[in-house]
């Protein structure tokens, strides 16, 4: 499994291990260690790794990700309400649909590149959307969302156990899908996907992706197809997203067509850039802290805000709540979007430069290494 | 034997007539120079061998066989690497990497998914990129990422990342263009020590390069090949002095 791996990947990948299984102690100190809460990070941690694939090695940006999310979703509902509660089967089938998927929205997609792209990806994910609405209201149920029912077929769980009277849950065969369980359920996958996306970067393949994002005229002239390994990607993180839409429908078997909206497709766009576009660790960064401050920043509102600054007399905490108002509750996209801005600007290479910066100027500090080692090493954590 | 066959090459743009009857053999195994004034469609004519452009009407034939209407990684994979005019690398990687590359598509060919293996596993590749490396004088720079390189370097890359692939025709476009007089010297020595058996077209302002490398010449001006010859009778062609060399090159 481990075979060709650098000692330093190696260690990144227990490192990593490790801290994803110990998320729920490392986000106690920030009153983020709540199952639900934590899932998420699993959950936008694996659509961001997928992402990253495509967009973070290829370059090609994809503004239309999060159909596969839905679509992931839908599938993942059908499989509980059709044949079992069991979630592997429904993982399985949401990714394999969302591959399937992906693959057909590449193939037409991945015919113009840059800007065009783009927005045929833009294009595809918002026609998904309607069409979930309209067309499609018998696969999606339109509105209402998809959901279960008391008179789901569920055939291989009726063969084997009586139907309660409640809805039934998701389950591991048998461990229910909810709290700490259903985490730890997450977390694994994130592992796996975390794993999987290291030996990616790490191959030829990987190689070739960071080669057709940096000069695709010269890959053709060095006799490489290019489309095919876009394609390739595409696909691949098309499953990753398949694959996060399912673990959404694991924790809460419900799927919506809100999942699909272009909303959606900017935030792991966002997500990626934010923690560093392809480097390894950073896009599950950004797809962490955004899914905690979007927790922290959306629940807040102007009530809310005059109480926490009640200490304050009556003058200073209106300004305090004019001012900060706009920016929790509805607003905390507003704050993202200027967060993001700053980022784009005095960070392009994300969270994940600011680190190596950061551990450059330690290293510098520290003295005794020469240059070379200097540049070797930022350039071995920035990977 | 010719390996390349171009037969009656018309291009246009517009009304411009950048190729009017272009007729060339290159005989394998030579350096065949093509000279002209700037705008004289050298590098139109190259574009017509590797894909990039589709001539109006006429042929070109590598081996027997057409290279019209094939996309570009097909035409390298039969066999014809390019270096062009402006060094096209891959900037974000290292020079070994940026050699590596050229060496997979030659080994795994132009459509390959190899996700699982680390790129460290493939030794031959890795030997065959620090070989040519070694030959054109990058291997120490071999983790350097190529666009802090100079621009003379980068044209030394360009060319290792051709070299690495073994091909039967290399085409050259202006590889001194900008260097200075030390560089130029370096690529043409390069030239003439390393792929010594590989077909070589060199398009080429600098008749001391031209006159050091080439086995035959090719006089391109406005379009049409005016001149073809050895060196020496190139030299003393009176339609050449008057059309390209000019009194002061002479
Ligand atoms: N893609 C193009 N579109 C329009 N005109 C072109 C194109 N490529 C070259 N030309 C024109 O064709 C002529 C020959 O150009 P080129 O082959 O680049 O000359 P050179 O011999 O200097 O390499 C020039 O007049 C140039 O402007
Ligand atoms: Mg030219």
């Amino acid at each position: 499994m481990f075979a060709g791996l650098t000692r330093n990947d190696k260690l990144l990948f227990i490192g990593f291990t490790i801290a994803a299984l110990a998320m729920p102690l490392l986000a106690w100190p920030v009153g983020a260690n709540y199952p639900d809460l934590l899932q998420k990070f699993a959950i936008y941690g694996i659509f961001a790794i997928g992402f990253n694939i495509l967009f973070g090695l290829t370059g090609y940006l994809s503004f239309g990700h999060a159909a596969f999310l839905g679509v992931g979703s839908y599938a993942a509902v059908w499989m509980f309400k059709g044949v079992t509660m069991n979630v592997i089967p429904a993982v399985i089938f949401g990714v394999m649909v969302s591959g399937m998927f992906a693959a057909l929205i590449g193939f037409i997609s991945l015919r113009r590149s840059g800007i065009y792209f783009s927005i045929l990806t833009l294009a595809f994910a918002q026609m998904s959307y309607n069409l979930a609405y309209s067309v499609l209201t018998p696969i999606t149920n339109g509105e209402t969302g998809l959901q279960l029912s008391q008179d789901d077929a569920r055939i291989i769980d009726r063969l084997f156990v009586e139907q309660g009277a409640g809805l039934p849950s998701t389950n591991l065969f048998g461990l229910e899908m909810s709290g700490y369980p259903g985490f730890y359920f997450c977390c694994v996958l994130l592992i796996i996907a975390f794993f999987i996306s290291l030996r990616i970067q790490r191959s030829p393949f990987g190689m070739m992706l960071r080669a057709i994002k940096t000069n695709q005229v010269r890959m053709n002239y060095t006799g490489f197809n290019t489309r095919p390994y876009a394609l390739t990607a595409f696909i691949i993180s098309g499953m990753y997203a398949g694959l996060a839409g399912s673990l959404l429908a694991v924790t809460d078997p419900l799927a919506g067509a809100e999942r699909m909206q272009w909303t959606a497709s900017g935030e792991v766009v966002l997500m990626t850039i934010l923690g560093g576009a392809g480097t390894l660790i950073g896009p599950i960064l950004g797809a962490g802290l955004i899914k905690y401050f979007e927790n922290i920043f959306s629940s807040y509102n102007d009530g809310l805000l005059s109480e926490s600054f009640s200490f304050l007399p009556d003058f200073l905490n209106d300004t305090l709540v004019f001012i900060i108002g706009p920016f929790v509750g509805e607003g905390w996209s507003l704050l993202l979007g200027i967060v993001f801005m700053a980022i784009v600007i005095f960070l392009p290479g994300g969270l994940m430069e600011g680190l190596t910066r950061i551990h450059g100027w330690y290293r510098r500090r520290g003295g005794g290494d020469t240059r070379a080692a200097d540049a070797a090493s930022s350039r071995q954590a920035a990977e | 034997m010719a390996i390349l066959e171009v037969n009656d090459v018309n291009k246009a743009f517009g009304g411009l007539k950048a190729l009017n009857a272009v007729n060339l053999s290159v005989e394998e195994g030579t350096v065949h120079a093509i000279i002209g004034p700037n705008g004289a469609g050298k590098s139109t004519l190259l574009n017509c061998f590797v894909g990039r452009l589709i001539p109006d009407t006429g042929s070109v034939m590598f081996n027997g066989k057409s290279l019209l209407g094939i996309k570009p990684h097909e035409i390298n994979q039969t066999g014809v690497a390019r270096v062009f005019q402006t060094p096209e690398i891959f900037t974000d990687l290292s020079i070994l990497e940026n050699v590596m590359i050229p060496a997979f598509a030659k080994l795994d060919g132009a459509f390959r998914i190899n996700a699982w293996k680390t790129v460290g596993s493939r030794g031959e590749v890795r030997d065959m990129a620090e070989k040519v490396l070694v030959e054109v004088g990058l291997h120490e720079k071999r983790d350097v990422i190529s666009s802090s390189l100079s621009r003379g370097d980068k044209r030394r890359l360009e060319m290792a990342m051709c070299l690495v692939q073994e091909p039967k025709l290399l085409l050259l476009d202006e590889p001194t263009a900008g260097m200075s007089r030390a560089d130029t010297n370096n690529t043409v020595d390069l030239l003439q020590r390393v792929g010594t058996h590989i077909t070589k077209i060199v398009i080429e302002h600098d008749m001391h390069v031209v006159f050091s490398l080439a086995d035959h010449i090719s006089v391109l001006a406005q379009g049409t090949v005016i001149a073809g010859g050895k060196p020496a009778d190139i030299k003393g062609n009176p339609k050449v002095q008057e059309a390209y060399l000019g009194g002061s090159h002479a």
